[in-house]
C-alpha cells in the first residue's frame, strides 16, 4: 500500500514536470502569438495540476496532515488561466488591428452563413448610444 | 522513489523556466513578454510546491498562493494597460 501511494505520487510529479516542460517548449518554439497562447494556458496549467495532486497525496498519506492550501491554489489557477488567455488574445487582436495587410496578423473571416464579425471590434452599446446623441 | 521523482521535476521545471526566459528576452513584442512572464509565474509556483514536497514542510504554500494571485493581477494589469492606456479608469 505504501509502495503504491509512493508510485502514484512519483508518477504525478513526473507527469506534471513533463507537461510543464512541454508547455514551455511550445511557448518557446511555436511561430506566432496565437499559436503560442495554446501551450502555456493548457499544458502548463495541467502540469501544475498534476504537481498539486501529488502534493495533496504526499501530505495526506505520508506526512499525515491534510492541508487545503493546494486545493485553493488549484482552483485559483484553473479559474484564472482562461481569463489570462482571453485578455492576452484580446490585447494582441487590438494592438495589431491596423496591420491586416501582413499575412501574420490577418484574421480569418467568420465561419457560417451569418454576417457577424469579430465581436471584440464591435462598438459597445455605450459608445453607439453616445454617437446617436 | 519520491526523491528521484522530485529531482526529475526540478530538472524539467528548470528547463521550462529557461525556455520562458528565452521567450521573455527574445519575444518580438510586449504581448509575447507578458505571456512569458505569466508562464514564468506558473512555473515558479510549481517549483515552490516541489520544494515543499522535497522538504516535507507545508509552509511554502502561502508563498505559492500569494505568487498565483500576484501573477494573475500583474498579467491583467499589463494587458489592461496595453489595451486602454490606463489600468483603473
Amino acid at each position: 500500500m505504501e509502495f503504491l501511494i509512493e508510485l502514484l505520487i512519483s508518477a504525478m510529479i513526473v507527469v506534471g514536470g513533463v507537461f510543464a516542460l512541454v508547455g514551455s517548449f511550445g511557448l518557446s518554439k511555436l511561430p506566432d502569438l496565437m499559436a503560442r497562447l495554446h501551450a502555456p494556458t493548457k499544458a502548463t496549467t495541467l502540469g501544475i495540476g498534476g504537481m498539486l495532486i501529488a502534493s495533496i497525496l504526499y501530505f495526506a498519506f505520508i506526512e499525515r496532515t491534510l492541508s487545503v492550501h493546494e486545493l485553493l491554489i488549484t482552483i485559483f489557477l484553473f479559474l484564472v488561466a482562461p481569463v489570462t488567455a482571453y485578455l492576452v488574445a484580446k490585447t494582441h487582436l487590438h494592438k495589431n488591428r491596423d496591420r491586416q495587410d501582413t499575412a501574420q496578423f490577418q484574421l480569418p473571416p467568420p465561419a457560417g452563413t451569418h454576417k457577424a464579425g469579430w465581436a471584440t471590434f464591435n462598438k459597445s452599446e455605450k459608445q453607439s448610444r453616445t454617437e446617436i446623441r | 522513489m519520491i526523491e528521484y521523482a522530485t529531482y526529475f521535476g526540478f530538472i524539467s521545471i528548470g528547463l521550462a523556466v529557461l525556455m520562458n526566459l528565452h521567450r521573455l528576452i527574445v519575444g518580438p513584442d510586449s504581448i509575447n513578454r507578458i505571456l512569458a512572464l505569466d508562464t514564468l509565474t506558473i512555473n515558479t509556483i510549481a517549483l515552490f510546491i516541489l520544494f515543499g514536497i522535497w522538504q516535507g514542510s507545508s509552509t511554502n504554500f502561502e508563498a505559492a498562493l500569494l505568487f498565483a494571485m500576484v501573477g494573475f493581477i500583474t498579467t491583467v494589469a499589463f494587458c489592461k494597460y496595453l489595451l486602454r492606456g490606463d489600468i483603473i479608469e
